[in-house]
């Protein structure tokens, strides 16, 4: 595997080799478990043009404990401020003699637009582009799962909130149906258009007739930077209709899974009882981000198997 | 005087109906008539296996200039249109100053005139600045030249200022030409709205956004007795209202680019700028619509929306880049090729779409082959099959996606006024 554009392009056997490397990968570099070389001698670039924290540093962490070099070449006051383009923005970064490039960008579609400009040894890892995908969220997530469940064939796993811009959404939604999961969507009409059930999900709009269903429930977050009109009424009345909280938490199974991809506006799609609850993986959602990212830059970048 | 003769070609004018192989003369810069001329010819062109067709017109060009030179001059777009075997454009009016006055109109006819390529008819924009808010000083324009008015590009999205435009053209029987699209509904949108659009998470733009326009202004046309043209149809929907409006007897026409009726929204799997346009590609259902449109007549005019950008602005991320593609050096090929060489029209039915329908729209006297009207002349090899380069166009952009796709007939010469102004002819 050269890039990883998404989980749409992968095979269930890509999907799973990813889940099955990321799990040696777990604890590998922390306290005393050494680091590994898979990267040795690799320069890998982070290039995020929308702010993020926690996914960059996933990503510059994961690259570390495999032994790769990493620099950050994120714009802030760089050239791109200055008017350079995107393209050549990254092939000058490209010049500098670097091995992957891992992108988070608002348009959708930027890196792959990047796999056709760069030279072909270079790896391009999508970050999150736009409301297309972000592959390394849904692998994380579904690590989770199968972790929690030891299994992803035959659970049924709802995304709630807004499937319409978020791509951790369609990446969750690629990755699971692939391993034959059941999939449902749940969310207001006007972030649920009716076209997803061609991506073989069940569309719903009332969480709790779902909710008794359901293994696990992942909770997308409310992106109030991507609304550009009245999608619903309030965040009041979002809460009230799509938000889990303790008394929603009664309806479903006592053994169901909560994920939130964060960062959770708590009070809104999640109360801090359920985000902090028995039920919630929240935190080993972030500790598996840095295995998964460790196995897609070792199979990319550090080219093939470990 | 000098004369030329076109020597045993199939000459095809749907204007006559005419459609017989023959030889056509011209003298000076006029139609001299079919057969031989009076006296012995200057010049011979032997058109034996060629159509002989009155000049092609594309009503729909962006010639870019003034404003945006970097994208198209009046001289490069004139230059690709008669590498293409198109002899008159008229050319939008969404410049930079718009054409809203009739200074720019002239303008426009004198810097085509010092290229000497092909006709160039401007047209006006129906508002001051193309805003939306005030007509423009219409009356003006049509003394400067101009055909038509539209603000294309954008919409005239003030209905009570649609409905004047429309009242107030009647007195110069003029056309405004229509592009369709509710902006409340479109906002942000780079891609027709369905599973594509959602699964490539790029913001859509649904169908009906272009249908509800196409609709008030078919109404607005029918409430005033002016005269609409639909630019660029693209959707199934758009269609059926045309052709209802049609059958009412409204003074509504409608238009198809190849593009529209070629592609469709899969095109844009891989995020390459070269098909992005508006109105975007829609589903094959819309393709097959418009071919119906076209062969049942609903849609009377082809044209090209030639859309010149530089490479530098298609080559940004995809929502960041501009709308539109080129389109006069593959006008007549991939119209032969998805139109005729497929049966959905014959010959002179293609033809008709691309000369006196247009003319008719714009109100010039071009698209014809009678006697004593200027010499347009477009003789075309059907048979040939090249593939397409883009960088071998006149064109000074390379914003097309259909490089490297092998095509059926070309333009071999191009005659402007009586004078041949391109010729691939040995």
């Amino acid at each position: 595997m050269k890039h990883l554009l998404g989980l749409n392009p992968l095979s269930a056997a890509d999907i799973t080799a990813l889940l099955d490397r990321a799990e040696t990968y777990v604890g590998v570099g922390v306290g005393d478990v050494p680091k590994r070389d898979d990267l040795k001698g690799k320069l890998i670039v982070t290039l995020f043009f929308e702010p993020s924290t926690r996914t960059k540093i996933s990503f510059q962490l994961a690259a570390r404990r495999l032994g790769g070099d990493v620099q950050d070449f994120s714009p802030g006051g760089s050239s791109t401020s200055k008017g350079e383009t995107f393209i050549d923005t990254v092939r000058n970064i490209e010049a500098m003699g670097i091995d992957a490039v891992i992108v988070r960008h608002t348009s959708s579609g930027a890196p792959e637009m990047l796999t056709r400009h760069l030279q072909k040894h270079v790896s391009v890892i999508n970050a999150g582009d736009g409301s297309h995908e972000h592959p390394t969220q849904g692998l994380l997530d579904i690590l989770t799962i199968r972790q929690r469940k030891g299994t992803i064939a035959g659970l049924t796993v709802a995304l709630v909130g807004d499937i319409l811009h978020s791509r951790v959404a369609r990446s969750n939604i690629h990755g699971l149906t692939k391993l034959g999961a059941k999939v449902i969507v749940c969310g207001p009409p006007t972030l649920v258009p009716p076209e997803v059930r061609q991506f073989g999900v069940e569309v719903a709009d009332d969480l709790d007739d779902i909710l008794p269903r359901c293994d696990v429930v992942n909770l997308l977050r409310v992106q109030f930077e991507r609304q550009r009109s009245a999608f619903f009424p309030s965040v009041g009345e979002y809460a009230h209709l799509f938000g889990m909280n303790g008394g929603r938490m009664k309806r479903a199974k006592s053994d169901v899974l909560i994920l939130a991809p964060g960062p959770i506006n708590r009070g809104v799609e999640i109360t801090p009882d359920v985000a902090d609850g028995p039920n919630s993986a929240i935190l080993a959602q972030v500790e598996n981000g840095l295995a998964v990212r460790m196995a897609v830059l070792a199979t990319t970048a550090g080219g093939g198997r470990g | 005087m000098p004369t030329l003769l076109l020597r045993n070609g199939r000459v095809i004018d749907p204007s006559q109906n005419l459609d017989r192989v023959t030889d056509l003369w011209i003298a000076d810069d006029k139609i001299g008539g079919l057969g031989s001329p009076p006296k012995p010819p200057d010049e011979v062109l032997d058109c034996t296996g060629m159509i002989v067709s009155p000049g092609l017109i594309d009503m729909h060009v962006h010639l870019r200039e003034p404003g945006r030179e970097e994208d198209e001059t009046i001289e490069t777009g004139t230059r690709a249109a008669i590498a293409g075997g198109v002899t008159s454009v008229a050319c939008m009016p969404n410049t930079e100053p718009p054409l809203d006055t009739r200074d720019a109109a002239e303008f426009v006819i004198l810097q085509a005139k010092r290229a000497g390529n092909c006709n160039v008819f401007p047209i006006g924009a129906v508002t001051k600045a193309r805003e939306g808010k005030e007509l423009a000083e219409i009356g003006k324009l049509v003394d400067g030249g101009a055909v038509a008015f539209t603000d294309d590009g954008s919409p005239v999205f003030n209905a009570e200022i649609m409905r004047r435009a429309l009242e107030y053209t009647k007195m110069f029987d003029k056309a405004i030409l229509v592009h369709a699209e509710i902006l409340e509904l479109t906002q942000g949108g780079v891609m027709s709205e369905g599973e594509v659009s959602l699964r490539l998470g790029l913001r859509g733009m649904p169908a009906v956004a272009e249908d509800i326009m196409i609709a008030r202004d078919i109404m607005l046309a029918e409430l005033t007795g002016g005269k609409v043209h639909i630019l660029h149809v693209s959707t199934a929907g758009g269609v059926d209202l045309l052709r209802q409006g049609i059958a009412k007897g409204i003074r509504c026409s409608g238009e198809a680019c190849p593009h529209h009726f070629i592609l469709t929204d899969k095109e844009l799997e891989r995020f390459d700028s070269n098909y992005k346009m508006s109105p975007p590609l829609r589903t094959q259902q819309d393709v097959d619509a418009i071919l119906t449109g076209l062969e049942d007549g609903t849609l009377s005019v082809l044209a090209t929306d030639h859309a010149p950008h530089a490479p530098e602005k298609k080559a940004k991320e995809f929502d960041q880049t501009p709308n539109g593609i080129i389109g006069l050096e593959t006008f007549l090929p991939l119209c032969t090729t998805f139109l005729v060489e497929t049966g959905v029209l014959t010959w002179p039915q293609m033809i008709e779409k691309m000369t006196i329908n247009p003319a008719k729209v714009l109100g010039i006297e071009r698209g014809t082959l009678q006697v004593g009207k200027k010499a347009d002349v477009t003789v075309i090899d059907p048979n040939v099959e090249w593939v397409i380069d883009v960088n071998a166009f006149e064109t000074k952009s390379r914003n097309s996606p259909f490089h490297g796709w092998k095509v059926k007939s070309r333009a071999m010469a191009t005659i402007v006024r009586g004078a041949v102004k391109m010729s691939r002819l040995k």
